[in-house]
């Protein structure tokens, strides 16, 4: 195959990959910049891709999968926030405890609901899965190489949730910072004291942005099982939650560096499959194991302050008691 | 809302626990019970595939092992003022330390290889913690966050090493070739048909005494060393310590140093223990057991130790319970440690006031029912 074909298969790659973790990135980013560490990404994620999977092969709708996804995200956060806003408990704690919950009640679930050994059927119907969008002229420009084949598969043949993956970027941004309730949002993250002097009540911004995440998270999870593959899987996720929290933390809790950290991370994890035994000009022949710990490398030495900086939202990870 | 309310010591190390572990059982059964399978036949496959015969407790006590060992360096850590994640990544690079001693030194003397392995595990893991350390207490970047990322690394350099330097040549799965006979851990029950004593044979090694030893070592040193005191002190009120003429970011590392060791010491019961070769995966979540283990047992080595003991009869009953019943599998453990890690970890308070209250009202009524006034 010549470069030029490579490189935009590469690339198309690189998208589908980044999809779930973008949303998880986003989903981390509106539960982090309220104050809440977002640890059970991976669980919310898992635990979403199952029961989208699960609907989706009873009832043969992959709507009703999305919506079961969603429920479930929502559920898991819930637990989190009942666990570390209500009653305070220690968040890494929390949401280490969910994923853990998840990755084991999943496949257990799967077993004796389905018999397949810790998965559910695989999706064979169309309806059951999200599959890419028709655009027009695809097939044709797939002939003409350029720019007929980026058309084709860079901007098109996506299924819709890429798509709201990437309009969530700007949407996230323009909440954020352009709503009053993300200023509040970020403000809770900060200096929450502040926020209730205001009048504001703290633990109730810290429940919708976990709300957020939740239906985010659920998002990512249905598109592991729905639109990347076709069915549940055990531990499907394969640590993309670390990861994705991870691209969060690259992005320096911000939408847009955080599209650009999981685009980086996703274009590694593409290129390691590509890259084996492939001998690099001055570098040589690099190991795939190296180039998938990429990315954990780059953050620590991010965190580190060796590359840039990366400053946490001040209020962390510390539960917030209310004034009385 | 107040702060968390007040309860006795006893209550504290004891009955909370209980309860979350009740609350956590609880759950679970209702989740055998929905998976339909009768949960009373599933406790006593429970029990019985994991104290019924002689070799049954043998592997409970095997993977208790595991987990004392992982307990113990998230307890230490915890002291401190840590959550280390990365007992996992620590105990696999650990279980690395190991494995090169015992490849290494198969023709040497036991008494020569088995202490150097001992002390390879426990330096590879600490080496391995220590970068996540020196990286909080110097550059301030979070050790949750940084031993989150050291546990792929440790993965990703795993996988390296194993499918392209150790692998045992002309072979296909990513092992090691065995370790010689001196460099292997004897078993327990070898050991006790020595002394004159039958017992059934399972993977049990001496690994799980030198386990029980580190608690032991853990303990003197954090509640009989100055270093051990300072280190609580840093943990309880890093402000505090600071005035007291404690530097945190050495005790920090120091902590993160013997947690890192104490994490390596599964690499030596797993590999010089019972698998006598490197292969992948082969701390298989116990690092995260750790987790639920050092919450469970209050990040005391006695607790720890129960604990430990509790979470290995899971383990072994877990893997007897999905032979009999077909529709469990094994992935109902993982449900169960979940759930007391957030039982025991992140929700102890909801059932701290309630505790505190009930625990009230029986004094008072204990003591009006002796006729003595309230003061």
């Amino acid at each position: 195959m010549e470069t030029y074909t490579i490189i935009v298969l590469l690339l198309a790659a690189t998208i589908r990959v980044a999809t779930p973790l973008l949303l998880a990135a986003l989903a981390g980013l509106f539960s982090e910049r309220a104050g809440v560490i977002d640890l059970g990404l991976e669980g919310k994620m898992l635990g979403a891709a199952f029961a989208a999977a699960a609907v989706s092969a009873v009832t043969g709708s992959v709507w009703l999968g999305l919506g079961a996804a969603i429920a479930t995200g929502v559920a898991l956060a819930l637990v989190i926030g009942f666990a570390c806003i209500t009653h305070r408990g220690n968040q890494v704690v929390a949401g280490m405890a969910v994923t853990i919950v998840v990755s084991g009640l999943a496949p257990s679930l799967a077993l004796a609901w389905f018999g397949l050994g810790g998965q559910t059927p695989q999706l064979t119907n169309a309806a059951q899965r999200f599959t890419a969008l028709p655009w027009p002229g695809a097939e044709a420009a797939r002939a003409m190489p350029f720019p007929g084949l980026m058309y084709a598969e860079l901007l098109a043949g996506h299924n819709g949730v890429v798509y709201l993956a990437a309009a969530l970027v700007p949407l996230s941004a323009w909440v954020l910072y352009r709503t009053r309730f993300g200023l509040r949002l970020r403000a809770v993250g900060e200096n929450p004291h502040a926020v209730e002097s205001a009048g504001i009540p703290v633990n109730g911004l810290r429940y919708r942005a976990l709300l957020i995440s939740g239906v985010l998270c659920g998002v990512a999870g249905a598109y592991l099982s729905t639109a990347a593959n076709a069915g549940f899987v055990r531990d499907m996720t394969v640590g993309k939650g670390y990861l994705a929290l991870a691209a969060l933390i690259f992005g320096k809790w911000r939408p847009v560096p955080t599209l650009w950290a999981c685009l980086l991370f996703a274009f590694t994890d593409a290129a390691a499959a590509r890259m084996q035994g492939v001998a690099l000009p001055l570098a040589g022949v690099v190991p795939v194991q190296f180039i998938l710990a990429l990315p954990y490398i780059l953050t620590v030495l991010l965190l580190a302050g060796f590359v840039g900086r990366a400053t946490p939202p001040k209020a962390l990870g510390v539960p917030y008691t209310t004034e009385k | 809302m107040s702060a968390p309310a007040k309860l006795p010591r006893w209550a504290d190390l004891v009955l909370l626990p209980a309860v979350s572990l009740a609350a956590a059982l609880l759950l679970s059964a209702g989740l055998v019970a929905v998976m339909g399978e009768s949960p009373v036949t599933a406790l006593r496959l429970l029990f019985a595939g994991a104290f019924g015969t002689g070799d049954a407790i043998g592997y409970t006590l095997y993977y208790a092992t595991n987990f004392i060992f992982t307990g113990l360096a998230v307890a230490v850590a915890y002291h401190a003022g840590l959550f280390n994640i990365g007992a996992e990544g620590q105990a696999y690079i650990g279980g690395l330390g190991v494995g090169l001693v015992c490849l290494a030194g198969g023709s040497w003397p036991a008494w020569v290889v088995l202490p150097l392995a001992v002390a390879a595990g426990a330096g590879f893991g600490a080496a391995w913690a220590f970068i996540p350390a020196w990286l909080q207490a110097r550059r301030g970047s979070h050790v949750v966050i940084t031993t989150i990322m050291f546990n792929f690394i440790a993965a990703a350099l795993m996988t390296y090493l194993l499918v392209n330097v150790l692998i045992k040549p002309g072979q296909q799965s990513p092992e090691s070739r065995e370790f010689g006979a001196n460099a292997v851990l004897p078993a327990v029950h070898g050991l006790l048909a020595k002394l004159g004593f039958e017992v059934a044979a399972s993977p049990l090694n001496l690994a799980f005494g030198i386990a029980l030893a580190a608690g032991g070592l853990v303990w003197v040193l954090l509640w009989r060393t100055r270093w051990g005191y300072r280190l609580r002190v840093a943990g309880a009120n890093p402000a505090a310590a600071v005035y007291a003429g404690i530097n945190p970011g050495r005790i920090t590392i120091g902590a993160m140093l013997l947690s890192g060791a104490l994490a390596g010491g599964l690499g030596l019961n797993e590999l010089a223990g019972s698998q006598h070769r490197i292969l992948l995966d082969f701390p298989g979540g116990a690092g995260f057991v750790g987790i639920a283990v050092a919450l469970m047992g209050r990040n005391h080595p006695v607790g720890i130790c129960a604990a430990a003991v509790l979470f290995g009869a899971l383990y072994q009953g877990g893997s007897q319970l999905s032979f009999d019943l077909p529709r469990i599998n094994r992935d109902l453990v993982v449900v169960i440690q979940g759930l007391v890690i957030l039982f025991c970890g992140a929700m102890e308070n909801v059932w701290r006031g309630p505790l505190a209250a009930l625990l009230a009202r029986l004094r008072v009524e204990s003591r009006e029912s002796r006729g003595e006034s309230q003061k």
